[in-house]
C-alpha cells in the first residue's frame, strides 16, 4: 500500500512539500534469511522479510519473538549471524551504525539529558557540520511539526514522556533518513497519550511517506496503525499481511490465536473437506490436518449465543464492550467459550442463565489438537 | 512528605483527647527518641571534629606570653620552600587526574557498552589499592626502580626509570598516586554511569551519525560531569594531603613540606594544614552542592513544566 495513496486529505497535517523531512523517499528494505543467536537463544531464524516504499510496516509477535533484534540489526546496533539487509538493493549489513540513512525513536526516552529538545533535535545536523542558523530553523520546523513548537528551550526533564517522545521522534526525522525505525516508542506511555501520539505518528508517516518499521507487541497498536503487520514467532515469520487480512485469514494457528481472540472448540473431521463443531458442520479453512483429533478456532464475534432453557452452556460472565458484549460460557464436556453479541440483546445472558451457542456459517481454521497454545 | 504524613498536630482541635495512645502518637514518640540519639551524636561527632580544629587554630595565632598574632598565616605565601611543594603538589595532582581519568573514563564505559559481564572484575581491580598498604606500595616502587644491572643502563626501559624519578617532577609519584586514586575515580564514575542510561544515549547518537570519539566526547562526558567532578576533587585532596608515599621516595610535595617545617616553623605548619583542610572542604562543599543541583534538575520539572515523568501530558 503507498503511503501516499492513503493521505487521508492532507488538511489535517503538512503536505509533504511543506514538511521538513519530506525529503527522502521511501525505501524498499528486504531481511534476507537473518539469523542472529545470543548464546543458545536464537533470535532470529531465517528472517525473509520486505517493507514497500512508503509503508508503515508493524512488526508484532511475543516477547523474545526477535522483533526488536531485526530492528536493531537493521539500525547497526547488532550484526547477523547470517543473511543481510538491504535497503533499495545496497546490502547495508556491515555498513556501520552511524552512517545508515535510519532515523530510529526508542523505547525509553532516550533524548540527550543536557542538551534542551531543540539542541536535541539538531544534534545529527550539528554532527553533519549544518551551519548553526539552519539546525536552528530546521529544528523548529520539527518542533513545530511535531506539536512542540515552544517547547526548545526545555530540557528533558522538564517534558513529559509524551513530549519527549515528540522530540525525539523530529530528532529521528531530522537527518530526513530513508527509512524510520520505531521500537515500542509508546510502550511507556500512558493509554491516552499512547492513543494521541500513535495517531499523530500515522499522520506525520503519511505526510512525510516514509518507510516506517513499527516494533510493538500491543496488536490493537499494530492493527490501528499498520499498512501491514508481520507476525513473528520464535524469530520466524509467520505472516505478513495487511491487518483486515492477518485478523480474517490468518495463516497459522498461531497467528490465529496470537491476533485477537480466539476460541478452540473440540472437532470432528468429516468428509467433503468440513468440520463438525458445536452440533454444525462447517467448511475447513486452508490445511486440513491429519490428524484424527482436531480442535477448531473460532473467534468470538463467529459465535452466537443466545437464552435458552434447554440450552447446554452455562453464563459465566459477561463483559460490556460498547456495542457488543462479550459473554463467557461454559460448556457441558468442559471448557469454556466466548462469544460476542449485541449490547442490545446481552442482557438475557446473565451469569447462570442457560443458553445456546453455535458457530456462523463460514469457513473455520483447524488445527490438530494439543497443538499450538490454547485459547 | 510531611504534609501527609499522620502526626499529633494532624489531629483535628476539636476531637476529644485520645484516652490511649493512639497509633500515631505513639509512633510519635518512638520517632522523637532516635531524633534524640542523633543530635547527641551529632554533637559528640562534633567535637571530636571541631575541638582539635580550634586546639589547632588557637595554636597558630597564640604564643603563649606573647599574645594573640597571625603572622603565621601572612608568612605562609613568603615561607620557604610553600611555593615551590604547593606548586609541585598542584602540578601530580593535574597529571594524576588526568592520567586516572583517561584510564578510568574509557574502561568503564567499554565496560558498560560492550561488556556489562566484566564489570564485577574491573570493579575489584579498581579497589584493590584500598587494601595494598602504601608502604607495600613504596615497597614494591623501590623494588622495580632500583633494579637494573650495568649493561641496561643505556636501554628505553632504564632510561625511563630514570625519567620517572625526575626530581623536579617526579612521574613517578603520579603513577602512584593514580593507583591509589582509583577507587574513588572508580566510584565516582560508577555512580555517575548507573545514574544515565549510557548505552540507550550511545545508540541515539550512533543513529544521529555520530562517531564513538564524538559519542564519547558531546553525549557520554557531558553527562558524566558531575562524577568527573567528583572524581577530580578526590584526587585532587589526595594528592594534596598524600604524605607517605612521597616522603619513603625522598621527594617533597606540600604535605612533606609541611612535616619538614613542622620543627622549625610550627605554627606556619598548623595554619597551612588547617587552611589546606579548609581548601579541600570548600571544594567538596561546591562538588557537593552542584551535585544537589544537578540531581535535582533531573528530577524536578521546572516551574510551569509539566510534573508528570510517568508519561503523562
Amino acid at each position: 500500500m503507498s503511503a501516499t495513496s492513503t493521505l487521508p486529505g492532507g488538511a489535517t497535517g503538512p503536505g509533504p512539500a511543506a514538511a521538513p523531512g519530506a525529503a527522502a523517499p521511501g525505501a524498499l528494505v528486504e531481511f534476507r534469511g537473518l539469523r542472529r543467536e545470543f548464546g543458545p537463544t536464537v533470535a532470529l531464524d531465517g528472517l525473509d522479510l520486505t517493507a514497500r516504499p512508503g509503508e508503515l510496516l508493524a512488526l508484532l509477535g511475543p516477547s523474545g519473538c526477535g522483533k526488536t533484534t531485526a530492528l536493531r540489526v537493521l539500525a547497526g546496533f547488532e550484526h547477523p549471524d547470517a543473511g543481510e539487509v538491504l535497503v533499495d538493493g545496497e546490502d547495508i549489513t556491515r555498513v556501520p551504525a552511524n552512517r545508515r540513512d535510519a532515523g530510529m525513536v526508542f523505547q525509553s526516552y532516550s533524548l540527550f539529558p543536557h542538551l534542551n529538545a531543540r539542541d536535541n533535535v539538531a544534534f545529527g545536523l550539528r554532527v553533519r557540520k549544518v551551519s548553526a542558523a539552519e539546525r536552528r530553523d530546521r529544528a523548529a520546523e520539527l518542533l513545530g511539526l511535531v506539536g512542540l513548537p515552544e517547547h526548545g528551550d526545555r530540557f528533558p526533564h522538564q517534558m513529559s514522556g509524551g513530549q519527549q517522545q515528540r522530540v525525539a521522534l523530529a530528532r529521528a526525522l531530522a537527518l530526513r533518513p530513508r527509512v524510520l525505525l520505531l521500537d515500542e516508542p509508546l510502550s511507556a506511555l500512558d493509554a491516552k497519550v499512547r492513543l494521541s501520539l500513535r495517531e499523530e505518528i500515522r499522520r506525520l508517516q503519511l505526510s512525510l511517506g516514509i518507510t516506517t518499521i513499527f516494533v510493538t507487541h500491543d496488536q490493537e497498536e499494530a492493527l490501528s496503525m499498520a499498512d501491514r503487520v508481520a507476525v513473528l514467532n520464535a524469530g520466524r515469520l509467520e505472516q505478513c499481511a495487511p491487518p483486515a487480512e492477518l485478523y480474517e485469514r490468518p495463516a497459522t494457528a498461531f497467528v490465529a490465536e496470537f491476533v485477537g481472540t480466539m476460541n478452540r472448540l473440540p472437532g470432528q473431521l468429516t468428509d467433503g473437506g468440513r468440520v463438525a463443531v458445536a452440533g454444525v458442520t462447517l467448511p475447513v479453512d486452508g490445511e486440513i490436518p491429519r490428524s484424527p483429533a482436531v480442535e477448531v478456532l473460532i473467534r468470538p464475534e463467529n459465535m452466537t449465543a443466545t437464552a435458552d432453557e434447554r440450552g447446554t452452556a452455562t453464563v459465566v460472565s459477561a463483559s460490556f464492550f460498547g456495542s457488543v458484549t462479550r459473554v463467557l460460557l461454559d460448556l457441558p464436556g468442559g471448557g469454556s467459550v466466548k462469544a460476542d453479541v449485541p449490547s442490545r440483546d446481552a442482557g438475557a445472558l446473565a451469569p447462570g442463565v442457560r443458553a445456546t451457542v453455535r458457530p456462523a456459517d463460514r469457513p473455520v481454521l483447524v488445527v490438530p489438537a494439543a497443538a499450538g497454545t490454547g485459547a | 512528605m510531611a504534609a501527609l504524613t499522620p502526626t499529633a498536630s494532624a489531629t483535628s482541635p476539636a476531637a476529644p483527647p485520645p484516652k490511649e495512645a493512639t497509633p500515631a502518637a505513639s509512633s510519635v514518640r518512638r520517632r522523637s527518641r532516635p531524633r534524640v540519639w542523633r543530635g547527641a551524636v551529632l554533637v559528640l561527632a562534633g567535637i571530636y571534629f571541631v575541638v582539635p580544629l580550634l586546639a589547632s587554630f588557637v595554636f597558630t595565632v597564640h604564643t603563649p606570653g606573647q599574645g594573640v598574632s597571625f603572622e603565621a598565616y601572612t608568612g605562609i605565601l613568603s615561607a620557604d620552600g610553600f611555593a615551590d611543594s604547593l606548586l609541585l603538589s598542584l602540578g601530580l595532582a593535574a597529571c594524576t587526574i588526568a592520567l586516572s581519568l583517561l584510564l578510568a573514563v574509557p574502561a568503564l564505559v567499554a565496560v558498560r557498552l560492550g561488556a556489562p559481564r566484566l564489570g564485577p572484575v574491573v570493579e575489584i581491580v579498581c579497589m584493590l589499592p584500598l587494601v595494598v598498604p602504601p608502604i607495600a606500595l613504596v615497597s614494591g616502587i623501590t623494588t622495580v626502580l632500583g633494579w637494573g644491572p650495568e649493561y641496561l643502563s643505556t636501554t628505553p626501559l632504564y632510561q625511563t626509570f630514570i625519567v620517572v624519578q625526575n626530581e623536579s617532577f617526579p612521574l613517578v609519584l603520579v603513577i602512584a598516586y593514580t593507583v591509589l586514586a582509583l577507587p574513588f575515580v572508580y566510584r565516582s564514575l560508577d555512580a555517575g554511569l548507573r545514574a544515565v542510561d549510557i548505552p540507550t544515549l550511545v545508540e541515539a547518537a550512533r543513529n544521529c551519525g555520530a562517531s564513538m570519539p564524538y559519542v564519547i566526547l558531546r553525549v557520554v562526558l557531558p553527562n558524566l560531569r558531575s562524577s568527573l567532578a567528583g572524581a577530580s576533587f578526590l584526587t585532587l585532596a589526595l594528592v594534596l594531603g598524600e604524605y607517605t608515599i612521597a616522603a619513603l621516595l625522598g621527594y617533597q610535595p606540600f604535605a612533606v613540606w609541611i612535616v619538614t617545617i613542622s620543627g622549625s616553623q610550627a605554627q606556619t605548619s598548623v595554619a597551612v594544614s588547617l587552611l589546606s583542610l579548609l581548601i579541600a572542604w570548600a571544594l567538596l562543599m561546591v562538588l557537593s552542592r552542584a551535585g544537589a543541583r544537578a540531581a535535582a534538575g533531573a528530577t524536578n520539572p521546572a516551574p510551569g513544566a509539566p510534573t508528570s515523568l510517568s508519561g503523562k501530558e
